[in-house]
């Protein structure tokens, strides 16, 4: 071992002598939206010492919004991202609601907007865990690449992925009905919606809902199933413990749609609660460092240090008081209940916990398919004009933040965005160290044991992989570079080779 | 037994009878033919510009819209070649402007997207411009915003002729060629316009917008949803033949 670079660092953030290290770097080749990599310094025998995960942020998209009148952008900012449009759609409505005064939103606005939002809880929910999780978890971190993707899923489990293949199915057409188009639709506007629902359609949704709910149900077991088999791997795998935001109902109940933001620290102290997201600014800061282009937000309380927190569907889980339909909230009293708690706190119980949230937006897809407001004809309400529009949303990777200024001609002169890439990035980083330091240090790399890199960012987020990798081939370059800089040795992986 | 003593041509092999004074897109679309178009509007003085509406008169290139119509001239339309001159011509205008239809108000509405569509227009074709002039939304009703501006002069024309303003005119040469506000400022916001004028109406593109109302009409309802430019031309086109300033 080097003498100039002691073993182990105290963090992995940033290693002491970088000159003296290998560089390797997993770096997907192509994807929907944002770039992100992880670059890993190894010293000649193989130990890990720094671990970075960066994302290139598309923050062009805020100058480009500058200029644009305030209507166009809930429909513009669906090109943010290629997974979730619908909650940029959504967040950039609720800003624009503010912007023109309209509080509250007629009822039938309000529920065709949560009906759309849950239809892409939904869909976003499945593709995530069928599409791009499940071929790890039940294949194994390290099983054969040409079998871990969705095919191989279909091969082996033929009902699992035409299960998920159908449940994504569902949600899209919930979006397709309330936003007129599965993608870039236009459903919300400043100040409601620009159509109800009309009986046929309507009915059509409520033919499958059952067997939705039921498959739902189905797809919490196969994670909870997944995650006993295992129990050791699943608790600690990636493990971190982190302070959560999430916003909740009044009433402490999960809503995925509106609500206060709560956030809770890693020992359990609640830190603020029901707070009016009109003021996140004054609770939330955004670190820059030097290293990554994607901002370091934190919990203004605890400092840029210690503040740093997870969203998503873990957070959501363990903070509200309860969900508000049945077969779920009895699913997440499992789920907490789970080896006092230990499930609730790991990074793959994300997957569970995710599942979970894909079965409570199914009940509530059901129980507004029943409610007549849906088919509504008031659509739109207007008040009294604002400067400043804030529009927060949990979005299906966690808390998403829309905040504009629009100036009195009609336009917007400042934007600013928080996704939950962000809010996560520190946790990414965090979680995958722990990975690097269990599995990778002082052995050989391989391909399966960099997969147990991206199997952690997976269970936070799958936007940084791209749009092959839903087929469950993540196109890879990994480079061993030598301390003269020089490149060693290259392993490839591409979308179309089975690797 | 054909009883129309009106005198005609043949468009496409198929007779169209006309009036004299008719330009050939007029009596085409009476007779229930489509000719692309689009700086042609039944309405207004035809202008001749963008040159989509060009067919073979006699076997050389005409602009329909200007070609007055004369017994026993041959037409051809739908050929594959002129369609294709065409799309090329619906591609270059995409390339010019900013035409980015998921985020644009006027998809749906927009005439140059719907012959997009009909000619079958798949990809850009050419490298964009990507211009960046911004918007002028100093009007309290209305904005422009001119990077859609496919130079059609409808606007210029249905101001002066209907509206009696002349709000707006098309200045500079070639591809320096642009659309102007005639006020002082420049702005709109200090000439007469009005949201109700007919300027407001004509814009074929997503320039001249009326504000707040953006997107109110979901997918499925607007207008060339319903059906298709080729279709909803010949609905709009003017039932009895008249020879309107032709
Ligand atoms: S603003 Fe519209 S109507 Fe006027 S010239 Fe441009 S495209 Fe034509
Ligand atoms: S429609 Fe004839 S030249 Fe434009």
């Amino acid at each position: 071992m080097s003498t100039f670079a002691p073993y182990p660092p105290p963090s992995l953030e940033t290693a002491e002598h970088p000159e003296q290290l290998r560089r390797v770097a997993i770096e997907p080749l192509s994807r929907v939206e944002g770039h992100g990599k992880v670059t890993l310094l190894l010293d000649e025998n193989d130990r890990v010492h720094q671990v970075r995960l960066h994302i290139v942020e598309f923050r062009g998209f805020e100058k480009f919004i500058q200029g644009r009148p305030y209507w166009e952008v809930p429909v513009m900012v669906q090109r943010l991202c290629g997974i979730c449009p619908v909650s940029h759609h959504l967040a950039a409505a609720k800003a624009m609601d503010q912007i023109v005064g309209a509080h509250p939103l007629t009822p039938t606005a309000e529920k065709v907007r949560r009906l759309m939002h849950y239809g892409q809880i939904l869909q976003s929910h499945a593709l995530h865990f069928f599409h791009l999780a499940s071929p790890d978890l039940l294949f194994g971190f390290d099983s054969d690449p040409a079998r871990r993707n969705i095919v191989g899923v279909a091969q082996a489990h033929p009902e699992v992925a035409k299960k998920g293949v159908l449940l994504r199915k569902f949600g899209q057409e919930v979006i397709r009905v309330t936003a007129g188009k599965r993608v870039h639709g236009t459903g919300a506007i400043p100040g409601g919606v620009n159509k109800s629902l009309s009986l046929a359609e309507r009915d059509a949704l409520l033919k499958d809902i059952y067997q939705t709910i039921a498959w739902c149900r189905e797809a919490v077991h196969l994670a909870r199933r997944l995650y006993e088999q295992n129990p050791q791997l699943y608790n600690e795998f990636g493990r971190i413990d982190a302070h959560q935001l999430a916003l909740i109902r009044a009433d402490g109940a999960m809503d995925l749609y509106h609500g206060g933001l709560r956030a809770r620290s890693r020992d359990g102290q609640t830190l603020f609660d029901h707070l009016d997201y009109n003021h996140y600014w004054e609770h939330i800061f955004e670190e820059v460092k030097p290293w990554s282009y994607m901002k370091f937000p934190f919990l203004r309380a605890l400092g840029p240090e210690a503040g740093w927190y997870r969203v998503g569907p873990l957070a959501r889980v363990a903070l509200c008081d309860f969900i508000p339909t049945p077969f779920a909230d009895q699913e997440r009293r499992e789920f907490l209940a789970w080896a006092e708690g230990a499930a609730a706190g790991s990074t793959l119980g994300t997957h569970w916990a995710r599942m979970i949230e894909m079965l409570h937006a199914a009940e509530v897809i059901k129980d507004l398919l029943h409610d007549p407001d849906i088919l509504g004809e008031e659509l739109v309400t207007r008040g009294e004009r604002q400067e400043r529009g804030i529009g927060i949303i949990e979005a299906p990777r966690g808390t998403l933040i829309h905040h504009y200024r629009v100036n009195e001609e009609d336009v917007v002169t400042r934007c600013n965005l928080i996704v939950s890439t962000t809010h996560n990035n520190q946790a990414m980083n965090e979680s995958i160290r722990q990975v690097a330091r269990r599995y990778l240090d002082g052995r050989r790399l391989t391909e399966g044991l960099l997969n147990h890199i991206e199997v952690a960012i997976r269970a936070f987020d799958p936007c940084l992989s791209c749009a092959t990798h839903a087929l469950g081939r993540m196109p890879l370059m990994v480079e061993l570079i030598d301390a003269q800089g020089r490149s060693v040795d290259r392993l490839t992986r591409d979308a179309s080779a089975a690797c | 037994m054909n009883m129309d003593v009106r005198p005609s041509f043949l468009l496409d092999g198929e007779e169209i009878p006309f009036e004299p004074g008719q330009t050939v897109i007029q009596a085409a679309l009476t007779a229930g033919h489509y000719i692309p178009h689009l700086c042609y509007h039944p309405e207004f003085v035809p202008h001749g510009s963008c040159k989509l509406c060009t067919v073979k008169a006699n076997g050389r290139p005409a602009a329909a819209c200007t070609l007055p119509a004369q017994a026993g001239l041959e037409v051809e339309s739908e050929t594959e070649e002129l369609n294709d001159l065409r799309r090329t011509l619906v591609q270059m205008l995409f390339a010019e402007g900013n035409h980015f239809c998921p985020a644009c108000e006027k998809s749906g509405n927009c005439v140059l997207q719907a012959l997009g569509y009909d000619l079958g227009v798949m990809t850009a074709g050419f490298r964009h411009f990507f211009l960046d002039r911004p918007v002028d939304a100093s009007h309290p009703d209305i904005l422009l915003d001119f990077n859609r501006c496919v130079l059609c002069k409808l606007c210029v024309r249905a101001s002066e002729e209907v509206d009696g303003k002349g709000v707006f005119s098309l200045a500079g040469r070639g591809i320096s060629r642009r659309l102007i506000v005639s006020a002082e400022s420049g702005r709109l916001a200090d000439t007469d316009i009005a949201v109700t004028d007919k300027a407001v109406e004509v814009c074929p593109v997503g320039v001249i917008i009326r504000k707040h109302i953006g997107f109110q009409t979901p997918i499925g309802r607007r207008r060339y949803d319903v059906r298709p430019i080729s279709a909803q031309a010949l609905e709009d086109a003017p039932r009895k033949p008249e020879a309107r300033h032709g």
